[in-house]
């Protein structure tokens, strides 16, 4: 395959950036789209220009690392990491613009790099429960609803990539919060810290300035998790249980 | 702790030397059973008070990592916690599909401890230390009662009690899973209790940075250099105590299912400073991967083993059926070869066998898919027989998640047509040698996880390595670490203490040297080039002439790597290409490393396969009264031969025996 592609340069966090052309021939349309972006930067080395710079480590969609906008979304246009969207997707001869998650609370490292480690210090917020290691009952001293169980796998299924808050007009990260709320919150051992929990981590999200949700629904379908919107719906229920109705969570 | 180096003078192969052997392990006497408990009883304790005087520093964040920082934290030591990644959820611990083991016996199947301590040291093929094997099995309970605290969301029956599922090479139900997320699931939960402590200020964490030097003062390590990956910053970081947690080397081989940044560098730093280097050449080859499908390649994908529980493994009997539509194929013309030759076992046999065969099968010309450099290297799995048996909605919730990404790289639907499989590299079952209390041949450095080389002989079991991770980081190096540092407190170390100044000026320069060479090729090239010569020479199957080709074109490799490699920019900014350099460099010294040890090993153990060792038909020989041992290195210098030390592997609990799967 044949492409022309559009990527957002930016040497620096303080730096401009700009849009930059480049040509590629020789794309396998069975090699993964960032391994396509492998085979660039393999030519601009050759070549003696700098490479692009780009996050991904697992390639295989659950570690959360990768994440680029393809042609205006984020993670590109099927249902997945970018890491697992393949060239197939794509036509010989298309023209393909990528660029960076673009938030306020992800600022751009260099290139496609963001920092998105305002996501952990919303985690740290209270995005756990507090169970020290050796204090811990039997496994099977409380049983827990497969129903229950089994939404709070799917919950947890989030890998943080952040993909919600590049596709929200209001860069809100309430999907990703509603994830982990809805996770610790169905099982009966998140109970004793639920109310306290999506307070806090609520008051982590606006503080890092993350925009609130108005229910367009972008993020749960950027989401390759396909991680639904009623996690937020939960998330606002838990807010007004915990008696903060009325705040930006609803 | 470590005898002197004594070493004969002369080269054994014209490529080692050998040195005093390891006389002891440290574990404690008595029956195997109370072991640990007389050992947690002997190990000094520390007064509360003192822990926040007392710092340490864990270099990765994986299962191994993120729990022993969480434990740390939690009991009010200072720690400090490094990944390269941008956050510590990130690590790879995260892509462990199928699950972990633990000897709940919730299935009332058999399952014991000792059952759970016997399939890991036979399922090791009988190259792992009992004492620590025995440990993990007895720990393994407590890791599930731990996860299920903090809320990791095992998969459950209609009853609300834990569902187990049977996992390759044994014949119990004590597999704990998360569909095919288990180690997702494990590490989230490790993570957010590790971010709890970052939020209780226990726990100091630094995301992109990458450890580049171990400091060691006096004999003992005491801090790291690491690289801020954003800024370039090369930082001193001292403590008094350090434990690696940074995972295997599979990364070695170019293709593997490690992540893009898996690396040896924490390992191989720590090694040249002195940290014995154990069974470097025992690699897990994975039977259950998407097959190969071009030189743009940049990892492959493991599917879980878990799918060996409802899949039949099969190849065309005739090699002139194998580019016909597989659903063409009648049952009389297919060859489902492992339940013809292991019965007893059929598709469930270990992972080494399972591999092997698929390999004897495609060499024999009967692999199906397409040819890379003219071989068809795959075998089909397939769920025909199981979507008639459970229809089509049981194994989609048993394994959607599974299939779907299989369609996601293949474009192939699993649903209709037999997947395709192929072994890739997965896990390292070597590492940093470590003793009874994990701690290495450097006192104060300490391993866990697939950073070690502990636990899991010449080959692991399904579903062990995410419960020696979590054995390690929750319940044994928090007991035995305090053990040393009870002897603080220790001498406050400064930042122009001679020995932190050394290991700064050999990192920068280094890191200089990398940038100024300015040759041609790039380093994925030498990557791809070192990865092709370890899977030809050191991978399933290895051979005397093999091995010596591999160290001598490693070793021209080498030489060209560091006269002409080409990486761009700076260091004082972000630099992926620099940051690859390092590691690629790092894994060429392993590389000959690994390729010297198999060459020593001249015996078919676990994993791996050596040609001239080998029964009349064809199965795998071990040589107990010859490598019954760890092979611990010792790092010998720059183009200097490494130095052997054995300790010798005794079994007063499990009789030796040559594995039967048939």
């Amino acid at each position: 395959m044949k492409l022309a592609l559009k990527i957002w340069r930016q040497d620096g966090p303080a730096d401009a950036g700009q849009m930059v052309r480049y040509d590629i021939d020789g794309v396998s349309e069975d090699s993964s789209f960032l391994e396509m972006l492998d085979l660039l930067n393999e030519q601009l080395i050759t070549s003696g220009e700098d490479p692009v710079a780009f996050d991904s480590d697992c390639r295989e969609g659950i570690c959360g690392m990768c994440g680029v906008v393809i042609n205006g979304e984020a993670h590109g246009p099927e249902r997945t990491t970018t890491c697992q969207l393949h060239m197939r997707s794509f036509n010989d001869g298309d023209e393909i613009v990528i660029e960076p998650w673009r938030a306020d609370p992800f600022p751009v490292i260099k290139d496609l790099c963001v920092d998105r480690t305002s996501f952990d210090r919303i985690i740290q917020a209270g995005g756990f429960i507090s169970a020290n290691t050796g204090s811990a009952p039997d496994a099977h001293a409380t049983p827990v609803p497969k129903e229950d169980a089994d939404r709070a796998f799917m919950a947890a299924e989030c890998i943080g990539c952040g993909a919600c808050v590049a596709a929200c007009p209001n860069a809100s990260g309430m999907l990703f919060m509603g994830s982990k709320v809805t996770h610790l919150g169905e099982l009966p051992q998140g109970q004793p810290e639920r109310g306290a929990r999506v307070v806090a981590m609520t008051e982590q999200h606006d503080l890092e300035g993350f925009g609130g949700c108005t229910n367009l629904g972008e993020c749960t379908r950027a989401c390759p998790k396909g991680i639904p919107l009623n996690v937020i719906s939960q998330l606002n229920a838990d807010y007004r249980r915990a008696g903060y109705g009325g705040s930006s969570a609803d | 702790m470590t005898d002197t180096v004594t070493s004969t003078p002369e080269l054994i192969d014209g490529v080692y030397r050998e040195g005093a052997p390891i006389a002891d392990s440290k574990a404690p006497g008595g029956d195997i059973a109370g072991k640990w408990t007389t050992r947690k009883f002997e190990a000094a304790l520390v007064n509360p008070a003192n822990r926040r005087k007392l710092s340490v520093i864990i270099v990765g964040t994986g299962l191994a990592g993120a729990s022993a920082g969480a434990t740390l934290g939690e009991a009010g030591y200072q720690v400090k916690s490094f990944c390269y990644q941008d956050s510590p959820r990130r690590a790879h611990s995260i892509a462990a599909q199928g699950g972990i083991n633990a000897a709940k016996n919730y299935k009332g199947d058999g399952d014991s401890v000792h059952r759970l301590f016997y399939d890991t040291v036979k399922g090791g093929d009988y190259r792992s230390r009992e004492t620590n094997v025995y440990r993990l099995a007895e720990v393994s309970a407590d890791i599930i009662d731990q996860c299920v605290a903090q809320g990791v969301p095992f998969a459950r029956e209609y009853g609300g009690l834990l569902d187990n599922r049977s996992f390759g090479g044994v014949q119990v139900s004590r597999t704990f899973y998360a569909r095919g997320q288990t180690g997702q699931q494990l590490l989230i939960g490790a993570y957010q209790a590790l971010e709890r402590q970052i939020a209780a200020g226990t726990v100091e964490m630094y995301a992109r940075h990458e450890m580049l030097e171990l400091v060691v003062v006096d004999g003992k390590a005491r801090g790291i250099i690491a690289r801020d990956m954003v800024t370039g910053e090369i930082e001193t970081h001292l403590a008094d105590a350090v434990v690696l947690a940074s995972g295997g080397y599979g990364n070695v081989f170019f293709l593997s299912t490690n992540a893009m940044g898996c690396n040896v560098t924490a390992s191989w730093r720590a090694h040249r400073k002195g940290a014995y280097f154990g069974n470097p050449c025992y690699t897990q080859i994975h039977p259950t991967c998407i097959p190969q499908a071009g030189d743009h390649q940049s990892k492959l994908t493991l599917m879980s083993e878990s799918l060996r529980n409802d899949g039949r493994i099969w190849v065309p009997k005739n090699a002139e059926d194998c580019d016909k539509d597989p659903r063409e194929i009648g049952e009389d013309d297919r060859d489902y070869y492992l339940e013809r030759i292991y019965p007893g076992f059929g598709n469930l046999v270990p992972r080494d066998i399972a591999s092997r065969q698929a390999k004897n099968m495609c060499d024999e010309g009967r692999g199906v898919g397409p040819a890379v450099d003219g071989v068809r290297r795959g075998v089909y799995l397939d769920f025909a027989d199981a979507i008639g048996r459970m229809g089509e909605d049981a194994v989609r919730s048993k394994y959607g998640n599974l299939f779907d990404m299989y369609e996601r790289i293949t474009g192939e639907n699993p649903y209709q047509v037999p997947m395709r499989i192929y072994p890739a590299v997965h896990y390292t079952m070597g590492g940093l040698w470590v003793d009874y209390d994990l701690q290495s041949s450097i006192p104060g450095l300490f391993v866990t996880g697939e950073a070690n080389f502990s636990d899991h002989g010449a080959n692991r079991l399904g579903a062990s390595a995410l419960m020696q991770g979590l054995a390690d980081g929750y319940f044994v190096l928090p007991n035995t670490i305090r053990d040393y540092l009870a002897k603080g407190p220790f001498t406050k170390i400064s930042d122009d203490d001679p020995a932190v100044v050394e290991a700064q000026q050999t990192v920068t320069s280094r890191l200089e040297k990398l940038l100024s060479i300015d040759g041609t090729r790039t380093v994925d090239s030498y990557h791809k080039a070192l990865g092709k010569v370890m899977w030809e020479k050191c991978g399933m199957e290895r051979t005397e002439e093999g091995l010596r080709e591999a160290i001598e074109e490693i070793r021209a490799l080498k030489a060209d790597f560091w006269s002409n490699v080409r990486v761009l920019g700076a260091a004082d900014g972000l630099n992926q290409s620099l940051e690859k350099a390092g590691r690629v460099a790092d894994f060429l010294e392993l590389g000959e490393l690994m390729c010297i040890d198999a060459l020593h090993r001249r015996e078919s153990c676990g994993g791996h396969f050596r040609a001239e060792s080998q029964t009349e038909d064809g199965e795998a020989l071990r040589h107990d009264d010859e490598y019954a041992y760890v092979a611990a290195w010792e790092w010998g210098g720059d183009d200097e031969a490494p130095v052997l030390h054995k300790e010798d592997l005794v079994y007063d609990f499990i009789e030796l025996k040559q594995r039967s799967y048939k």
